[in-house]
Formats: C-alpha cells, sequence, structure tokens
C-alpha cells in the first residue's frame, strides 16, 4: 500500500481513538512544524507480543509432548531402577558441587575484571569466554588431553579424573564457571564503587572493603551465578561423555542416560528420565527464586 | 589543616598539573567549578582513592602522600551518600569504629551521640532503601564523623537535595563544624553553597 504516512491511516487512527488520546488534529497546526502524525501503541505492542508468543508457544509445546509422550509408570521407573537412581544422584549431587565452586571460582574473578585494573585483564576477559563459544564436545576432549599430560597424570596419581566422578563435576565446572563469572561480572557492576572507596577512607584495607561492604552487597548476584551454573551442569553432556565416559553405576549422569537410551531406541524412558531432569530444574529454579527474593528484601 | 604541595593528577586524557593550596586547620573550605573540571579528583586524592603522578599531599601536618585512604583519619561524604545497602542506619554509624575495633560500649555511645544529634534516633534500626535523601545525608555525615576524623571531604553532599532540605543540610554542615572543629574540604558547582 503506497498510502501517505499522515493522511489515510492518521484519519483512520483517530477515528479509531477517543478524543483524549488525539487532543490535536494530525497534520500542519501552522505554527513550526505541526504536531507529528498520532500512532496508536497498541498495534506496536501486540506486534511484539506475537514475536514473543512463537517462542513461548515452542517452550510450552515442547514441554507439553514431553508430558503427552511418556507413561507414568515409566517416569515411576526412573526412581526405581537402581542405575536410573543412580544418574539422578549423581547429577543432583555433581551439579550442586559444580554451582558452589563455580560461585566460589567466579565472585573473585569477576571482581577483579570489573575493579582492577592490570595488565593483559582484556586477555582474561577473552579467555573466560572461551568455555562458552568452544564446541562441548572439544571441551571433553582437551580436557581428557589435559590429563594426558605430566603435570595432569601426577595429579591423577592423587585425584583420579578421568572417566570418574570427580571428571564429571570438573567437566560440568568448565561451562558452568564461565557462565557464573559471566552473571557475577554483571552484579558487581551494578555495585556503586563509591561505597568500597567509603569503606576505605573509614579505615579499611582493601580486603577488608571487600568482606564487609562488597560481597553482602553482590549477594544478590550469587543466587542467580549458582543458578545458571547449576542449570548449565545439569545439562551437560558432550564434556561429562568424552571426558568421564557412560559407565553405569560410576559416570552415569542424567544427560548420559537420555542419550544411551535414545540409541537403543527406547524413548519412552528417555522421555521419562527428560521429564525428571525438567522437573528437577524447574524446582531448583523457583527455590532460587525465592532466596533472591528473600535476600533482596 | 589540608595541603597539597605542586599536586599532579593524571588520568585518561585528562591532566590536573601544580595544583597547590593549603586549608588551616579547623576551616571551611570550599572548591568551586564547573562540572567536569575535576574538584572530584583534587578531592579523590586528598583521600588517597586517586594515585597522584607528583607532588605531596599533608593533613594536619602529616605527608600522607604514600598512606592509603583507610590510614589518613579522614571522612568522605559522597554526592549520592552511597550507603551500604545491606547494612542498618546503626550499623553505618558503628561501622569505622568495629574496623578500629572499639570497644562495644564506647561504639554504642557514640551510636547513640550522632544519632541524637544528627537527628535519626528513629531510624537506626532501618536499612538506607526508603529512606529519604536528607536522612540518608544525615546517615553518611554520621557514618564519615563517627570515628572522629582530623578532615571532612565533602563531595557535592546537598545537591540532590529539595530546597527546603538542602536549607536543614546547610545548618546542620555549620552545626558540624562549629561543634567538631573538623576541617572541611567541600566540593560544590553551587555559587550558592559557597556563597553560604
Amino acid at each position: 500500500m503506497n498510502e501517505r504516512p499522515g493522511t489515510t491511516r492518521a484519519a483512520a487512527a483517530l477515528a479509531e481513538a477517543p478524543a483524549k488520546t488525539a487532543p490535536q488534529p494530525a497534520g500542519r497546526t501552522g505554527a513550526g512544524h505541526g504536531v507529528p502524525t498520532y500512532r496508536p501503541d497498541v498495534p506496536f505492542l501486540i506486534a511484539l507480543g506475537l514475536i514473543a508468543l512463537v517462542y513461548v508457544a515452542l517452550i510450552a509445546g515442547m514441554l507439553a509432548s514431553l508430558v503427552f509422550y511418556v507413561e507414568l509408570p515409566v517416569v515411576g521407573e526412573v526412581f526405581t531402577n537402581p542405575r536410573y537412581r543412580y544418574a539422578v544422584l549423581l547429577s543432583l549431587t555433581s551439579c550442586s558441587i559444580t554451582a558452589v565452586l563455580s560461585v566460589w571460582v567466579a565472585v573473585p574473578t569477576a571482581y577483579l575484571l570489573t575493579r582492577v585494573e592490570f595488565p593483559g585483564k582484556r586477555l582474561l576477559d577473552a579467555v573466560l569466554d572461551i568455555p562458552i563459544v568452544l564446541p562441548p564436545l572439544v571441551i571433553g576432549l582437551a580436557l581428557l588431553m589435559l590429563f594426558q599430560t605430566a603435570p595432569g597424570r601426577f595429579v591423577q596419581g592423587y585425584v583420579r579424573f578421568t572417566y570418574a566422578v570427580p571428571g564429571v563435576v570438573l567437566a560440568q565446572f568448565m561451562v558452568a564457571c564461565a557462565f557464573a563469572i559471566r552473571t557475577m561480572t554483571a552484579a558487581f557492576a551494578e555495585i556503586n564503587p563509591r561505597q568500597e572507596q567509603v569503606a576505605m577512607t573509614l579505615g579499611c584495607s582493601r580486603a577488608q572493603a571487600f568482606w564487609w561492604v562488597v560481597l553482602p552487597e553482590a549477594q544478590r548476584g550469587m543466587v542467580p551465578a549458582a543458578t545458571i551454573a547449576w542449570a548449565r551442569a545439569m545439562g551437560e553432556f558432550g564434556p561429562v561423555l568424552v571426558f568421564a565416559g557412560t559407565t553405569a553405576f560410576r559416570t552415569e549422569v542424567m544427560p548420559t542416560s537420555i542419550f544411551l537410551e535414545l540409541q537403543v531406541g527406547n524413548l519412552g524412558v528417555a522421555a521419562g528420565i527428560s521429564i525428571v531432569m525438567v522437573t528437577l530444574a524447574m524446582a531448583v529454579l523457583l527455590l532460587m527464586r525465592m532466596a533472591r527474593g528473600r535476600i533482596s528484601v | 589543616m589540608i595541603r597539597f604541595d605542586n599536586v599532579d593528577i593524571r588520568l585518561n586524557g585528562f591532566a590536573l598539573q601544580r595544583i597547590s593550596f593549603n586549608i588551616p586547620t579547623g576551616a571551611y573550605a570550599v572548591l568551586m567549578g564547573r562540572t567536569g573540571c575535576g574538584k572530584t579528583t583534587v578531592l579523590e586524592a586528598a583521600c588517597g582513592l586517586r594515585p597522584i603522578a607528583a607532588g605531596r599531599v599533608y593533613l594536619m601536618d602529616r605527608d600522607v602522600t604514600a598512606l592509603p585512604p583507610g590510614q589518613r583519619n579522614l571522612g568522605l561524604v559522597p554526592q549520592d551518600a552511597a550507603l551500604f545497602s545491606t547494612m542498618t542506619v546503626e550499623e553505618h554509624l558503628a561501622f569505622s569504629l568495629r574496623i578500629r575495633k572499639a570497644a562495644k560500649k564506647e561504639i554504642h555511645r557514640r551510636v547513640d551521640e550522632l544519632a541524637g544529634w544528627l537527628d535519626i534516633a528513629h531510624l537506626l534500626h532501618r536499612r538506607p532503601l526508603g529512606l529519604s535523601g536528607g536522612e540518608r545525608q544525615r546517615v553518611a555525615f554520621g557514618r564519615a564523623l563517627a570515628a572522629t576524623p582530623s578532615v571532612l571531604c565533602l563531595d557535592e553532599p546537598l545537591s540532590a537535595l529539595d530546597e527546603q532540605t538542602h536549607a536543614g543540610m546547610m545548618r546542620l554542615l555549620k552545626e558540624i563544624h562549629g561543634k567538631t572543629g573538623v576541617t572541611v574540604l567541600h566540593v560544590t558547582h553551587n555559587r550558592h553553597v559557597s556563597s553560604q
């Protein structure tokens, strides 16, 4: 349609809208450039909503199809079958350890990135993005090779990582921590640096200002950082598969179980484990949101 | 006394060179200038929050050039108060004394004294969220004065206040200065404030 703006459309809009929303007639008033053509907000907001709706509908459709596909006894089997139960427990334990470790590393790293100027800061910033952009299988392979080197073999002499439970945690941690660092960096950037400076003028050393002022302020960022690390760790599959293997009752986590069941064509069980994973992830998300609400009060 | 001797401060593409001034002990000095001319930078250099490239800084006849902010025995009240959102007003007033490991009894006495003086006794158990602009600045003054500093640095502490609160805070500033005899360096871009 080649209608001129400010004529037909504006007239239609005026006809639709009540007088109070369009107090001035469209077009020139004689003074200066006049009042711009009135365009109602509703079509714009509806267009935005439609775009968002496509994505939300896809999420809802995915979850609904999982629920409709799976039979209830199969979900029960996830908890009664010792092999799946082990995978659920290992997933929950390893993800929780990964989340704690990630926040533990993310807090000092993100603080350095946001508050301290040092040579090589930009390089460090770029390096920390590598686990996010690296293909997951490559991370697993690189870890496997790292532990074949002399320092890696030395460490393995004390704690076995490859094809062992610590390897599951390390594989999850390598990716989850990068996301936790990004979340914590955003949290530290939101804290007013003046607070820390005032604390230092009040007699604090830098470390005291960090412990007494910055860290309590950063608590609000720690919960989302832990949540995102936990969720990433729960879904981590490639690095765990390559670095820790898929041994039942040893290194099998929930994503591995889904993969193994899919490989033998057991779609029902794969969907059952998926439902349990989704439920657990949502429960943790809910708990974390509640915790965040309590902290920010 | 606050003395700058040929101080040079350099930061990203900006330099303040050969700054020298002397504010006698107990004086109330106002550093006035337009926005962006480096007033706050000078204040930060006095506090030890901004490294200086050359020259010396003296506070109360003591060369503090190489000392960290916490060793300079001064108080800072920033423009936005920069209160600690996780602490109560009482914890703000006690903060510098706790860092100095003062006795609990002494901390209580000082907190009560400051709260009464600054008229914030009814706010002691509140957190900064929800305090008015004037209340926030009173807490910031109390926090800065708790450890009886010899120098008080004020970075446009009244700029965000409405006219009525502004007048009240001006009276409070004069009262603080009269009562404590602290040497004040007050940075502002407001000619009205400086004339008062």
